[in-house]
């Protein structure tokens, strides 16, 4: 079997629009979630979210371009361009019809449904734009990434609610380490902060009025965010005959399904699918020094997602560090895996642990080490990235220093 | 008015329970009739709907919201309260 490294990393989040900016706001226990400027928002009983602010999707895209991408589209093609250029790839050749994209979203173009059902049903009209369709579409960020990049191998889209991102990575990551393809442009993108979307999410009663505070006895719910992170994860003699610079080894993926219930989430599948990808790492538990955590904030997640690390790790659990940087960037839903990958690569690369900011009071049921409201420095060579979905499907990395 | 609130609020549960409304005693708890945490939320959505009010409840923590669910009775009591806090 291959290895697989990563070489190129991109984002825009609520935290800033590049991997530097998200990353100094991670290290500074930043919060990115805020009051949301939408329309209609008045009507809303949730008014915070994690948003994307000063964007212009003018600074980056032409007019024909903007009449066809949806935003989840334009954050995904951001955070591709930012991701590529790192990596220094090109695409052509045997290179380009081998290497594919594969990222993960849940809504699509949420935004687009947003406007043009607003359209028709609201306003009377009885006529939408021709672009409609490929705009709002689950795939088109995948497809555009390929155009833009010239990527002509294994491409589509993973739909897995709040766990798409990490499905799609794991997906790249066995498409190369199996032989099917030297470079994978993975990750995921989510744009649902509109009327609709956060409207949906009201409806389930989960959703905090006040902030996203994980693992504190205090929390009362999950916060929703937008953006994208993307990655170019690429096999590892490849990347080492061109002299890449090398951010990070992924080196193992599981996935399972609880196959109970459509909300509520099991500990013993969050459990396998961590269990899985040490298993497929070959990793004992003594080697894991930080879990990026599912960390929704709800007390369902939390309270489940504490007791499968105990069950896992046993007495480890008590000295690995674990937290949720959705407190800070909010939850992206399909995106956030890869936002939350970030962190992860950079508690290998720069030894800094992101915290779990808004953590106010411990909580009996969630006492491990949740690194709370301020980063840490720690030498860690193996980590985790957790993401358990609605309909319960689980889906958790493995990543090694370099 | 009282009267009546009981009914559709027992009404609204049984629905959800499956089960006939004589079935639905006041000192019933939820889990009692067999409602989980989404039916919970199934019935509080059908009880904003059918009095037109916003009942305070946040599904991360039932028991520790401003709506009293533990029995059948105390959800009346709640609803009531909040119709005649939304007719005064």
């Amino acid at each position: 079997m291959k290895r697989v490294v990563i070489t190129g990393q991109g984002t825009i989040n609520a935290l800033g629009h590049n991997v530097p900016a998200t990353l100094g706001a991670m290290r500074e226990g930043r919060c990115g979630i805020g009051e949301l400027d939408i329309r209609d928002v008045d009507r809303l009983s949730i008014r915070i979210g994690g948003q994307v602010r000063g964007y212009t999707p003018e600074d980056h895209f032409n007019r024909q371009q903007i009449a066809l991408f949806d935003r989840f589209t334009q954050f995904t093609l951001l955070a591709a361009r930012e991701a590529i250029a790192q990596s220094g790839l090109s695409f052509s050749g045997e290179l380009s019809d081998r290497s594919g994209v594969v990222l993960g979203t849940s809504g699509g173009g949420m935004n687009t449904l947003d406007e043009n059902y607003r359209s028709v049903y609201e306003e009377g009209k009885n006529r939408v734009h021709p672009f409609v369709v490929p705009k709002l579409m689950n795939n088109a960020a995948t497809s555009h990434v390929s155009m833009e990049f010239n990527l002509r191998g294994p491409s589509f889209t993973v739909a897995t609610a709040c766990a798409s991102s990490n499905h799609a990575m794991g997906h790249a990551f066995q498409l190369i380490r199996g032989g099917a393809a030297p470079v994978m442009i993975t990750g995921g993108s989510e744009s649902m902060l509109c009327f609709g979307g956060v409207k949906a999410w009201e409806g389930l009663r989960v959703m905090s009025k006040d902030g996203c505070r994980p693992f504190s006895a205090n929390r009362n719910g999950m916060v929703q965010g937008e953006g994208a992170a993307v990655f170019v994860f690429e096999e590892y003699e490849h990347a080492k005959a061109r002299g890449a610079d090398i951010l990070a080894e992924v080196i193992g993926f599981a996935m399972t399904s609880d196959a109970s219930d459509i909300v509520m989430p099991s500990k013993q599948g969050a459990a396998r699918a961590i269990s899985g990808a040490m298993r497929d790492a070959g990793l004992s538990p003594e080697a894991v020094g930080y879990i990026n955590a599912h960390g929704t904030g709800t007390a369902a997640n939390d309270k489940t997602e504490c007791a499968a690390v105990v069950d896992v790790f046993g007495a480890h659990a008590d000295r690995l560090m674990i937290s949720s940087t959705k407190s800070m960037h909010g939850h992206l839903i399909g995106g956030t895996g890869a936002v939350e990958l970030l962190a992860c690569v950079m508690a290998l690369r720069d030894g800094v642990i992101a915290p779990t900011i808004g953590y106010e009071e411990p909580d009996p049921e969630c006492t491990l080490d949740v690194v709370p409201n301020e980063a840490r420095e720690a030498d860690v060579d193996v980590v985790l990235s957790n993401a358990f979905a609605f309909g319960g499907l689980n889906a958790v990395l493995a990543l090694r220093k370099v | 008015m009282s009267e009546s609130v009981k009914d559709k609020v027992i009404e609204i549960i049984a629905e959800q329970a499956v089960l006939d409304v004589a079935d639905v005693s006041m000192d019933s708890t939820l889990e009692d009739l067999g409602i989980d945490s989404l039916g919970l939320v199934e019935s509080i959505f059908a009880i904003e709907e059918a009095f037109d009010i916003q009942v305070p409840f946040n599904a991360n923590d039932p028991s520790s919201s401003e709506f009293d669910i533990s029995s059948v009775a105390s959800i009346i009591d709640a609803v009531e309260g909040l119709v005649a806090a939304q007719n005064s």
